[in-house]
C-alpha cells in the first residue's frame, strides 16, 4: 500500500509550520492516524508539513495548578511520566490504554485530538478532565474547552491555518479517585466503548463527578446526566448503578460491525458503574 | 528519496535489510517492527524520511560479535517461533518490554507485545521466552 505522491516539508518551528499550514499543507505529528489513511488513499494531501523536527513541541510542565503537555508529546511519554502518573493519573492510566507500545511510542496528544476519532481514548480522558487545547494560528493564540473543540465525527473546532500547540489538563490532588476503563475492539485497540472517571469526596458526599464517554456515538462527551445524579450523594453501589444507567441519556449510539446501537449502550452502562466504582474506591 | 516511501520499504528494498518483514501493512500485526532510537516502532506506518538522522535497529543489527541478543536466544530456547514470520517484530517488541522493566510480570509482557501477532504459538512460548530472557540477564 502506498499512498498518493505528496510534497514534504520538516519545519524547525511552529510558526513556520503555521506558515506552511497557511498555503495549504496538513501537519503530520505521529502519524499513527494520518499515514494508514494515506495508504489507504482515504486522505491523499498534496502537502506534509512534518512536526516531528519541532524540538520545544514536545513536553510536560507543571503551571500554577495544571499540566501543560506539548502538542508532539507521546502517548509513551505521557504515560511514562512520573509528573503525569502522580499529578493527573487519570491521563497516564489513558494513555497507557492507547492501541499498542509501538502506536504509543509514535502517537501524539495533539495528533490524536485533532483527528477527532470518535473511538480515541484521549477524548474521554480530557472530557472529564474539562481540558483546554491551545490552538495556534497565524492570527495568535485560543484555548478551546474540549467540549468545543470536539465538533463532530473527524471534526473540531480548528480554523484552518491553526494548529495545536498544547493541552492543558488540571492537577488532581490526593483524595481523587480516576478510573479509564475500555472495551477494545480486537484488533485496533480502539475503543468500542471508554469510559472515564475522576471522583472526589468531600466528607462523607461527593463533591465533584466527571464522566467522559468515548466510542459510544459521534464525539466523546461528557455523561452529564450521570454526573448529576452521583454529586451530592454517598456513592452507594445503588446510587452508582442508578447514575451509570443514564450514561448514554439523549445520545444516538454508534452501530457498526463491532457493536450494533444497543449493545453499544449496554457495555456503556455496564461499563460506567465499573469505572464508577474503581473510580470512588481508589478515592478512599 | 521520495517522501512517500514507507520505513519498511526503505529497510526492504533499499538497503536489503529483509528481516523486518511486511505483514498486515496496516499498522496492526507488528511484523514490520524496527528500533528507532531505542523506541519500538511499526516501520510500515512511517514515511523513511521521518528517520532521517535517526538510529534504525532491525533484527540483523541485534547480534554482536556472532553471538545472539539474550532475547534471540531465550527465543531459541524456549522455542518462541514455529512459523518465523512475526519473529524478527516480536524479538524488537520483547527487547523493549526488558529494555523498560527488566523484571515484568507476565501480565506487563502480553501487554508489551500487544502490538505484535503470531498466529502459531499462541503467545504461551513467546512470553516464556520473555521470562527466560528477564531472567538470564538478572543472573
Amino acid at each position: 500500500m502506498i499512498p498518493q505522491e505528496f510534497e514534504y516539508s520538516a519545519p524547525k518551528s511552529l510558526d513556520e509550520a503555521i506558515t506552511l499550514l497557511g498555503r495549504g499543507a496538513k501537519p503530520l505529528a505521529g502519524g499513527m492516524s494520518l499515514i494508514p489513511m494515506m495508504k489507504l488513499r482515504l486522505a491523499v494531501p498534496d502537502h506534509l508539513a512534518d512536526l516531528g523536527r519541532i524540538k520545544d513541541l514536545s513536553y510536560i510542565r507543571e503551571h500554577s495548578g495544571s499540566l501543560l503537555i506539548g502538542a508532539t508529546t507521546t502517548h509513551y511519554a505521557v504515560e511514562s511520566s512520573a509528573l503525569v502518573r502522580s499529578k493527573c493519573p487519570l491521563l497516564a492510566e489513558t494513555a497507557a490504554n492507547i492501541g499498542d507500545v509501538q502506536v504509543r511510542n509514535r502517537g501524539t496528544i495533539g495528533g490524536s485530538v485533532a483527528h477527532a476519532d470518535p473511538s480515541a481514548d484521549y477524548p474521554a480522558a480530557l472530557q472529564a478532565l474539562e481540558a483546554q487545547i491551545v490552538a495556534r494560528g497565524s492570527k495568535g493564540e485560543r484555548a478551546i474547552p474540549i467540549d468545543s473543540f470536539l465538533a463532530d465525527t473527524f471534526t473540531t473546532a480548528l480554523e484552518p491555518g491553526e494548529i495545536i500547540r498544547e493541552v492543558i489538563v488540571p492537577i488532581d490532588g490526593a483524595g481523587v479517585g480516576v478510573c479509564y476503563q475500555k472495551v477494545a475492539q480486537k484488533a485496533s485497540g480502539f475503543a468500542v466503548v471508554g469510559i472515564a472517571v475522576r471522583i472526589q469526596r468531600g466528607g462523607e458526599k461527593l463533591s465533584m463527578v466527571r464522566v467522559g464517554v468515548t466510542g459510544l456515538s459521534n464525539r466523546a462527551y461528557r455523561a452529564t446526566h450521570t454526573e448529576r445524579a452521583l454529586e451530592g450523594r454517598t456513592g452507594t453501589p445503588a446510587e452508582i448503578e442508578a447514575a451509570a444507567n443514564l450514561v448514554a441519556q439523549g445520545v444516538d449510539a454508534n452501530s457498526d460491525i463491532h457493536a450494533s446501537a444497543p449493545y453499544r449502550t449496554h457495555l456503556a452502562k455496564i461499563h460506567a458503574a465499573r469505572a464508577l466504582a474503581k473510580a470512588l474506591a481508589r478515592a478512599e | 528519496m521520495e517522501p512517500r516511501l514507507l520505513l519498511i520499504h526503505y529497510l526492504r528494498e533499499v538497503v536489503g535489510l529483509t528481516g523486518p518483514h511486511i505483514g498486515c501493512e496496516t499498522s496492526l500485526c507488528g511484523a514490520c517492527t524496527v528500533e528507532l532510537d531505542g523506541q519500538a516502532v511499526k516501520s510500515c506506518t512511517m514515511f523513511a524520511v521521518q528517520a532521517d538522522g535517526a538510529k534504525l535497529v532491525t533484527i540483523e543489527g541485534l547480534a554482536a560479535d556472532g553471538k545472539l541478543h539474550k532475547m534471540q536466544e531465550a527465543f531459541w530456547n524456549e522455542h518462541g517461533l514455529q512459523c518465523g514470520f512475526c519473529t524478527p517484530g516480536m524479538i524488537i517488541a520483547s527487547k523493549q518490554i526488558l529494555d523498560r522493566n527488566p523484571n515484568p510480570t507476565e501480565e506487563e509482557i502480553r501487554h508489551g507485545i500487544e502490538g505484535n501477532i503470531c498466529r502459531c504459538t499462541g503467545y504461551q512460548h513467546i512470553v516464556n521466552a520473555v521470562r527466560a530472557a528477564a531472567k538470564a540477564a538478572g543472573a
